[in-house]
């Protein structure tokens, strides 16, 4: 089986280079014939790679010691779950799982895009064979997950305990799905200034794409982050690690492309600058799989890194960056522009937005890259952490996130200031009165917490006033509202829900940040600590054995009785300790318990906080995710409705 | 205003805003980023008690004290020079004798460096970039090399 999936990966690397090419050659001579081969071995190559995957997924399901890569990362006694998670918690499986969404990608786009023009069409496979092509030279070089070992060892050398958990289930596919979903708006923007023109068929295709590939990007980072947060145990959801922002880049990056591509498809503007970010933001995620897999920083959650591959990478990302934006200086001025707007308009907000969040990433790039770079020139080593982006990304935000709830309340080309601050009074109003009964609650000393609360306020309150406004409530008698409100398109809903999200983000960090409260005691047995209002007694340390590790399990209760498990698991493989949180959610705030040392008298060191309405922070990234659904499902979005019913539409919408 | 204007003047908003971006940024970068020590380095760079920085180093064998309540004592060292480091919390799972750390913090008047925090990687081969490249360069690196199927 595994030969079979070392040979399928072979065979899918020999079609990629076909689908280099020869649809590349067929647009370029008009041969309907040469372009037609793209979509058969695009789909023929995904077919091939999921062999490739499944193949290893049964190696490590059936724990095949023979393979290295098997041997390396898994165990036998290794619960089923985090056998098949395994597969990518390995350099060489992961690489094998980003390659296999890129295929995946690339067959969706030779399945679905029937209607696409067909030299487009091609010239997309083709790009797309191109980054196919080189990952898959990668693997198979580089990091082969296929090699066997001679004589087979009896037992493996199990996972790293941190990675045994359900969030490598989640996090890593999610993730891979945003970064390489990306790849396709970036074959789509090559393709555009290969054949130098785009037309309303490329923005209708590329906005959905950034919309899924968005989606994914931000339920991997959410994920990762809550991951991050109760498995290493320090209680910290974001810590500005180059990790983190390598991810954050494209998110970033790709936000702003997912705006402009609306001023694109509704108002054919921003074409250049449309095209130039879609290049940007898959060029950041190229970047940031090389900065995860190179490990050429420290980061703490860098996992599996190898420096002598970071070379390979690194050429791949020269290659992809270099050639895309020297296609784009080459062609980008036969490009025409078109839709002129006032600045006072839903376009000129999107270019705030634009402006605020690509200036925002190039912050967050430099504070990455600027220790590299140190090192490299100077010898000299710093890091730079958390003061350096609260001080220049934090200042940036805000203004964005004052300017969110006008922009979808703004009119397209030309629109009134004025009117739009007058429907959001009650917002501002609202947001302002929270904010004082903040600062009253909290004896007037947060006047920052107050200034927060009143910002996620006004995020919240001014996604509802959109959809209100929208449907005419108090305007309207209340059954009109109602079946208006029903029958707005659901990008609207999309946006107000993505908004809505980003509010309640907002929120939970601000509430965090503001009022969290954390405790270090020593506890013997009976003893108790107070935290946040409440009074958590340690019932004592017991011993408990899991299938691949032991433990030392803390019982706390508290005064209604509920109990909150912590513990320090150690497993014996890897001679590895690791720390599981104790947590307990109360509404959206949560209870966080670790376990430190026992100390020479008998006590265990316990570090407990409180966490108000931390949850929120996730689930807003949640929210957003819902947001960015509902907008897939819009109709309008849909590729292939027709040109008439798409009319028909927006005569009866009428606010578009 | 002409549309010419109009349009100059949103691009030099642009641009305005763009250089105070960068300004911040640079500002930022100077004053916001911490500095990495060996311990061997510590006499020279002759810091300001208070300045946050990032010292790298083994924890030396023997000398992590705990039990004090919840402050453990401890000392990094890279074989030319020791310091002594107080932290209060919760150590890292693979924080133990002879392991790559990075502890993050200031001097305190009395030369002990108050770490307000640790980082020992999780990963039992793992040593901070930053220390590894300072041990290799002083000699004292040694690559933990991957057991061997049987061993």
């Amino acid at each position: 089986m595994i030969e079979i999936g070392h040979f399928a990966l072979v065979l899918a690397f020999a079609l990629a280079l076909v689908q280099s090419t020869v649809p590349l050659i067929g647009a370029w001579r008009g041969d309907a014939r040469m372009m037609g081969v793209g979509p058969t071995v695009a789909i023929t190559g995904f077919a091939l790679t999921a062999l490739a995957f499944v193949a290893l997924l049964s190696a490590f399901a059936q724990s095949d010691f023979s393979v290295a890569n098997v041997w390396q990362n898994s165990h036998s006694l290794k619960p089923m779950l985090f056998k098949i998670t395994g597969v990518w918690g390995s350099h060489e499986g992961s690489m094998l799982l980003w390659v296999l969404i890129l295929t995946f990608f690339g067959a969706l786009v030779a399945a679905f895009g029937g209607n696409l023009p067909e030299t487009l069409k091609a010239n997309v496979l083709a790009v797309q064979g191109w980054i196919g092509t080189t990952f898959l030279l990668f693997i198979l070089t580089t990091s082969n997950p296929f090699v066997r070992l001679n004589p087979a060892p009896v037992e493996g050398q199990d996972l790293n305990p941190i990675l045994q958990d359900i969030g490598l289930a989640v996090h890593p596919p999610l993730l891979y799905l945003g970064y390489v979903g990306f790849s396709i708006c970036f074959s789509f923007a090559v393709a555009a200034l290969i054949e130098g023109r785009i037309d309303a068929a490329w923005a209708r295709w590329v906005r959905p794409w950034t919309l899924a590939a968005w989606m994914f990007l931000t339920g991997g980072i959410a994920m990762g982050s809550y991951w991050a947060y109760y498995e290493l145990g320090w209680g910290g959801f974001w810590f500005w690690d180059p990790v983190e922002n390598a991810s954050f880049m494209p998110w970033l990056a790709g936000t702003a492309l997912l705006h402009s591509a609306v001023v694109m498809e509704k108002r054919s503007a921003l074409k250049i600058w449309t095209l130039l970010l879609a290049i940007l933001t898959f060029s950041l995620s190229l970047l940031g799989t090389f900065l995860v897999r190179s490990g050429v920083l420290t980061s703490v959650h860098a996992f599996a890194t190898d420096p002598s591959r970071g070379v390979f990478i690194l050429a791949i990302l020269t290659l992809f960056i270099g050639g895309s934006f020297f296609l784009f200086a080459l062609r980008a001025q036969s490009l025409t522009t078109g839709g002129l707007f006032h600045p006072i308009s839903r376009e000129g907000a999107l270019v705030l937005n634009n402006l605020f969040l690509t200036t925002a990433t190039a912050t967050v790039l430099v504070g990455t890259l600027y220790p590299l770079l140190m090192d490299a020139l100077a010898g000299t080593k710093i890091s730079v952490g958390a003061p350096f982006f609260n001080f220049t990304f934090i200042p940036l935000m805000v203004p964005l996130l004052v300017a969110v709830p006008f922009g979808p309340m703004l009119a397209w080309k030309r629109s009134d200031l004025f009117a739009v601050s007058q429907r959001l009074a009650f917002a501002f109003v609202s947001a302002i009165v929270i904010a004082l009964m903040v600062l009253m609650l909290s004896d007037r000393k947060s006047a920052l917490a107050a200034a927060g609360i009143a910002l996620s306020s006004w995020l919240l309150l001014g996604a509802v006033t959109d959809l209100a406004v929208k449907a005419g409530i108090g305007k309207v008698s209340a059954g009109v509202a109602f079946r208006r409100l029903a029958g707005l398109p659901r990008s609207m809903f999309g946006t107000a829900l993505a908004h809505f999200g980003l509010g309640l983000t907002v929120l939970g960090i601000v509430a965090v940040t503001a009022f969290g409260t954390e405790s270090i005691a020593t506890l013997k047995k009976g003893e108790a600590l107070d935290i946040g209002g409440r009074h958590v007694r340690f019932e004592g340390l017991r011993p408990v054995s899991g299938p691949n590790y032991t433990a030392q399990t803390g019982t706390f209760t508290l005064e209604d009785g509920t109990k909150i498990e912590s513990s320090k698991r150690f497993y014996p493989v890897r001679q590895m300790p690791t720390t599981e949180a104790g947590i307990k959610t109360l509404i959206f705030s949560q209870i966080y318990i670790q376990l430190g040392d026992e100390t020479a008298d008998g006590g265990v060191v316990v570090h407990a906080w409180w966490k108000p309405l931390v949850t929120l922070i996730w689930l807003g990234g949640l929210v957003m995710m819902a947001g960015a659904a509902v907008s897939l499902s819009d109709r309008r979005l849909r590729v292939g409705a027709p040109a008439a019913r798409r009319a028909k539409l927006a005569s009866a919408g009428g606010a578009q | 205003m002409t549309r010419k204007q109009k349009r100059l003047s949103v691009i030099l908003g642009g641009l305005g805003f763009l250089a105070l971006a960068a300004a911040l940024t640079f500002f930022a970068l100077g004053q916001k980023a911490s500095y990495f020590y060996m311990p061997a380095d510590i006499e020279q760079a002759q810091l300001a008690p208070g300045q946050r920085i990032r010292l790298g180093g083994l924890v030396e064998e023997g000398s992590i004290i705990r039990g004090q309540g919840t402050t453990v004592r401890f000392s990094v060292t890279d074989q030319a020079n020791t310091v002594k480091v107080t932290y209060t919390g919760i150590l890292p799972d693979l924080f133990r004798d002879n392991q790559g750390v990075i502890a993050e913090g200031s001097f305190g008047s009395d030369g002990v460096f108050v770490a307000d925090s640790v980082l020992a990687k999780h990963d039992e081969n793992y040593m901070p970039k930053e220390v590894a490249d300072s041990l290799k360069e002083r000699g004292l690196f040694q690559h933990a090399e991957p057991k061997s199927p049987g061993s």
